[in-house]
């Protein structure tokens, strides 16, 4: 059961300059992008800064308004809503079934409200205004995010950085939603706790069905958590794949190139690994053709001129680079 | 090996506050060596950036050295205990920047935007040598040139905001090394970079430390950068140093329960997908919290009775390979 | 076991009493409010203060000196006077002059009768905190001395802090009711209502302040009453202040709608309205509080100086700045320097809410 079905994704800033902000280009942080996640999915966005993933999750939740292209997204009762071309007023009831876990995990609790206060106030503005009930059902959410009940009177402040990002789960959760964004949750964290979160998060996962959009950047923390990864690069998704399809058989050579680039923690793996030269493209003004060519060892003329289209290039694995069949690129093998 | 360049012994920092004293670094001792990287790694409030900036001489108010030493071998072949020199006087200027090279974090907040990395850069040089005004830019543009920028020519007149991230990472190096120093300190040096731009960093510190012969003291918070830079590991925690030794003995011979249950709890891309880490119960205490005995006992999996009272000493475990836990000092006992 | 229960205290402990506890370690902070206190005190209980009718002017008794008091008499007993004064004529010029003359001690007692006045504008009362047993009216108590008109200069300074004090109030009030209001649409809405905003403020704040006032003081008429001037003065002067008070507030609105907290509030789907004075506002009260205390002393300041000018409150109404205007000649100086004492408290208050200021921004800033 598809959860969330995002088509043709567009969402372009526009560059302003001078006294009159005239319109003289665009920066297209999110172009054309489409994935779907089902129900008790994990989907990760992943990509270097300035990818476009952040951009991509903030117009799921309607914090932007994004450019062009459909967001559906299956309500409880089972109707699909566009959810791209809602106003305000109409967003509100759609709201409690998609809700975000946040980076940071200080500035995502007020600090002038007790714990319960925060994570009660869903259940209060969605019409729960019995204290008794309310207070009840902030006590299950403690548990279930693995807190004791008895800090429901303590402020943020008192909470290191991982039990806050906990009652930041324990909000989300509150109004039972289906989806949950989660942006970057853990890259705030200490290591030593970040493993905590993630393992909660895949135990609430199951427990409750929710499907996850995941943004990252650590494609150690994304191997441990998804079922499928999409890669981006320069506002476009460049391949979407089953988690191990990408990690073990990646299909475009960006993916190869990050891959190849995260630290693994054994001193006897120093492998030669693939550097890439330069920095990531400038999204107000992108190469030609396909945009990771410039810094692709395996780039053609072609590549400079013709711009590729994702295609599957097997079961559920879509790649958009012009010789994505005719490469073999290096991937991690599991458990090795 | 040959003799240390620098050397720290049992190195005490603390942060004397209203509330409590803060042991920043509470007894650290390690070595320098040319051409080698010591990596120091913890997690937040261990102490490893403390230790950097008190080996500077650095370390903001209310925090101070309180004991230890710091035996720098200075390139006239003197030697020096940093502890002992006035924190601004005209030694340790000249050791900071000119002995020892200091790469930040955050190269936004090291460079200034007001002036151009040119500029900078020339400063940086000229602090250090009587040169001509041209050759100290000649000698500019060459070092632009060694950290990988490209088209130093022109990028010298630019200023840091004009360039991303990973380019003002190189001007920091370049910075580092204008004095041409044989010590290298690198404080997260990767931490706020893409993981490809990361990696081209992380390369560049490795053919600078061959080129140079330099010692390099590198600190991080991540486990997959010191796999892949240090030669020599200091796991550090709340201050203390609880596990010393090289970097093979340290992932595949993991003596100390921190290590041990930190090694297992990071992600890795080389893990089934969807399983589950390995955790480490509780939390990293408040410094003025910070637990009596062994300050790791209240989230070992291995504590006795004695972890609570007594401060675990330091046992050596194998060639220079040390841990400070209770566990290896009953057979002792 | 004490460490751990400190622990909790602080875990449940609201912002706002995180704050006091901050708040309270900066000592001279922690002074400066209780100056600031005793001068609201003295304002509001200003008559009682006061001793003689600060309007009694007697051409005689001009430039009186301070009148020291006595302790102790000549027993060594507690028993304050004050010596009576004894009119003499100088024999070369005829001018009469006051000396103490202490033969004659005047007993001083707490709770005297005085001149008649009403407590609060409500209570009529004839008591005042001092006053002299028996007094004759040419005993009169010039613990201050006496300007050229021979009022006593300490019950009109009294009643001048009630003035310029309230004046700094209302005049803060008036301020943060403008502040708050347009800068907080400007931070909410943004568009062109802030840039209109913004523009505004730039435009006065970019006016030199003394013309402007210069000019709209003389607007006001002659023929106004005191009351009218008053607020007429309060208005003039609150025209600039607001602009600093809804910076903070545009700022505050700006900076607070990036954070994280106000993000999940409208994912759970707060209004708009709540968002606003449940998240927004409370956050950023202390600054307020905080700029709140800095305007202050600018206001009272700006009031000093206009009346110093002879520009703000015009006798017979009283002020410091209209009592510093006594003071502007060199020659009242030389022959009766005690006039100068206005300016004492006028720099105790300004420095006194200033530090209480920088104590109170100090201590609302938030953790980390």
């Amino acid at each position: 059961m598809t959860v969330l079905d995002v088509r043709h994704l567009r969402k372009h800033f526009p560059l302003r300059q001078g006294l009159l902000g005239r319109t003289s280009g665009y920066v297209k942080a999110v172009d054309d992008v489409s994935f779907s996640i089902e129900a008790g999915e994990t989907l990760s966005l992943v990509g270097e800064s300035g990818c476009g993933k952040t951009t991509t999750s903030r117009c799921i939740l309607r914090a932007i308004k994004p450019s062009s292209g459909e967001i559906l997204f299956r309500t409880a009762n089972g109707e699909k809503i566009d959810v791209a071309s809602l106003d305000k007023k109409q967003l509100r009831p759609l709201r409690r079934q998609m809700q975000m876990i946040f980076q940071d995990p200080f500035s995502s609790l007020n600090p002038r409200m007790t714990i319960s206060e925060i994570i009660g106030e869903p259940l209060l503005v969605n019409g729960m205004t019995g204290t008794a009930e309310r207070n009840k059902r902030v006590a299950d959410l403690l548990e279930l995010v693995q807190l004791p009940s008895a800090y429901l009177n303590r402020f943020p402040h008192a909470f290191s950085g991982g039990q806050r990002q906990r009652i930041g789960i324990a909000r989300a959760l509150a109004l039972n939603p289906s989806l949950i964004v989660a942006d970057e949750p853990v890259s705030a964290l200490d290591v030593s706790v970040q493993a905590q979160i993630v393992n909660l998060m895949l135990d609430l996962q199951d427990r409750l069905g929710l499907a996850y959009l995941f943004v990252a950047h650590d494609l150690s923390v994304v191997k441990h958590v998804s079922h499928r990864v999409a890669v981006m690069y320069v506002g476009r998704i460049v391949e979407i794949a089953p988690t191990t399809s990408l990690f073990n058989t990646p299909g475009h050579p960006y993916t190869e190139a990050l891959l190849s680039a995260v630290p693994v923690p054994d001193p006897r793996r120093r492998a030669q690994r693939i550097v890439l030269e330069g920095d990531v493209a400038d999204p107000s003004d992108p190469p030609s053709g396909c945009h990771f060519h410039p810094r692709c060892q395996y780039a053609t003329d072609q590549c400079r001129t013709e711009t590729p289209e994702l295609r599957e290039i097997a079961p559920g694995h879509s790649v958009r680079c012009l010789r994505a069949e005719e490469l073999s690129l290096l991937g991690v093998p599991t458990g090795a | 090996m040959a003799d240390p360049i620098l050397s720290v012994r049992d190195l005490h920092t603390y942060f004397v506050a209203d509330e409590g004293v803060v042991r920043a670094v509470d007894g650290t001792s390690f070595d320098l060596h040319s051409g080698r990287t010591l990596g120091i790694v913890g997690e937040s409030g261990c102490g490893k950036s403390v230790t950097a900036k008190s080996i500077l001489r650095i370390v903001e108010r209310p925090g101070r050295i309180v004991s230890g030493q710091i035996m720098l071998r200075r390139q006239n072949g003197s030697t020096v205990d940093l502890t002992t020199l006035p924190t601004d006087g005209r030694d340790m200027r000249s050791i900071r920047g000119g002995e020892i090279g200091l790469v930040f974090q955050e190269p936004m907040s090291s460079l200034s935007a007001f002036h151009t990395i040119g500029n900078q850069l020339m400063e940086a040089i000229r602090l250090h040598t009587n040169l001509s005004k041209r050759a100290i830019r000649e000698q500019a543009i060459e070092l632009l040139a060694m950290v990988g920028i490209p088209r130093p020519a022109q990028r010298i007149d630019s200023y840091s905001f004009e360039l991303s991230g990973g380019l003002r990472q190189r001007v920091m190096i370049a910075m580092a090394l204008a004095a041409e120093p044989r010590v290298l300190i690198a404080d997260e040096p990767t931490t706020a970079l893409d993981v490809t731009t990361q990696a081209q960093i992380l390369d560049l510190i490795r053919r600078l430390q061959q080129e140079r012969d330099l010692a390099v003291m590198l600190i991080t918070h991540d486990m997959g950068v010191i796999a892949e830079m240090a030669d020599d590991v200091v796991v550090m925690y709340l201050g203390k140093e609880v596990e010393k030794g090289p970097v093979d003995d340290i992932f595949h011979a993991p003596r100390h329960p921190y290590t041990k249950s930190l090694l297992r709890s990071i992600p890795s891309v080389l893990a089934e997908p969807r399983s589950r880490l390995a955790t480490i119960t509780g939390s990293i205490p408040h410094p003025f919290a910070r637990p009596g005995g062994c300050p790791f006992h209240p989230r070992c999996p291995d504590r006795h009775a004695v972890c609570e009272i007594t401060v675990p000493a330091e046992v050596v475990i194998g060639e220079n390979h040390v841990t400070a836990c209770h566990l290896y000092n009953k057979v002792a006992a | 076991m004490s460490a751990t229960t400190a622990e909790s205290r602080v875990a449940v402990a609201t912002q706002r009493q995180l704050i006091w506890w901050r708040f309270r370690k900066h000592k001279l902070a922690l002074v400066s409010a209780f100056v600031v206190l005793a001068f609201y005190v003295v304002a509001v209980f200003a008559d009682t203060i006061a001793y003689t009718e600060p309007f009694d002017t007697q051409a005689s008794r001009s430039y009186i000196p301070p009148q020291p008091i006595h302790w102790f008499d000549a027993a060594g007993h507690f028993h304050p006077t004050v010596n009576a004064l004894k009119g003499t004529r100088d024999p070369r010029t005829f001018k009469l002059a006051y000396v103490p003359d202490a033969s004659e001690p005047r007993d001083l007692v707490l709770f005297g009768h005085g001149y008649e006045y009403r407590l609060f504008g409500i209570i009529p009362t004839d008591i005042h905190l001092l006053g002299v047993v028996n007094s004759r009216p040419q005993d009169a108590l010039f613990l201050l001395g006496t300007d050229q008109l021979g009022r006593d200069v300490f019950s009109r300074l009294i009643l001048a802090s009630r003035t310029s004090l309230s004046i700094g109030l209302i005049g803060v009030v008036i301020s943060l009711v403008l502040g708050v209001l347009l800068g907080g649409i400007s931070g909410l809405y943004g568009g062109w209502i802030d840039v209109v905003i913004q523009r505004v403020i730039e435009i006065l704040r970019s006016i030199p302040t003394i013309p402007l006032w210069m000019g709209l003081a003389s607007a006001v008429p002659n023929s106004w009453t005191p009351q009218q001037v008053y607020f007429a003065i309060t208005l003039i002067i609150s025209l600039i202040g607001w602009t600093e008070l809804a910076r903070v507030v545009r700022g505050r609105f700006l900076a607070l709608r990036e954070e994280d907290f106000i993000t999940a509030a409208e994912l759970a789907g707060a209004s708009q309205m709540r968002i606003i004075f449940k998240h927004m506002v409370p956050s950023f009260l202390s600054h307020i509080i905080a700029a709140v205390s800095l305007a202050l002393p600018a206001m009272i300041i700006s009031e000093t100086t206009l009346s110093f000018l002879g520009l703000g409150l015009r006798p017979p109404a009283i002020s410091w700045g209209v009592l510093l205007q006594d003071a502007q000649n060199l020659q009242t100086l030389a022959l009766a320097p005690w006039l100068l004492v206005v300016a004492l408290p006028v720099i105790v208050v300004i420095l006194a809410f200033n530090f209480l200021g920088d104590g109170l921004r100090d201590a609302a800033d938030p953790y980390g």
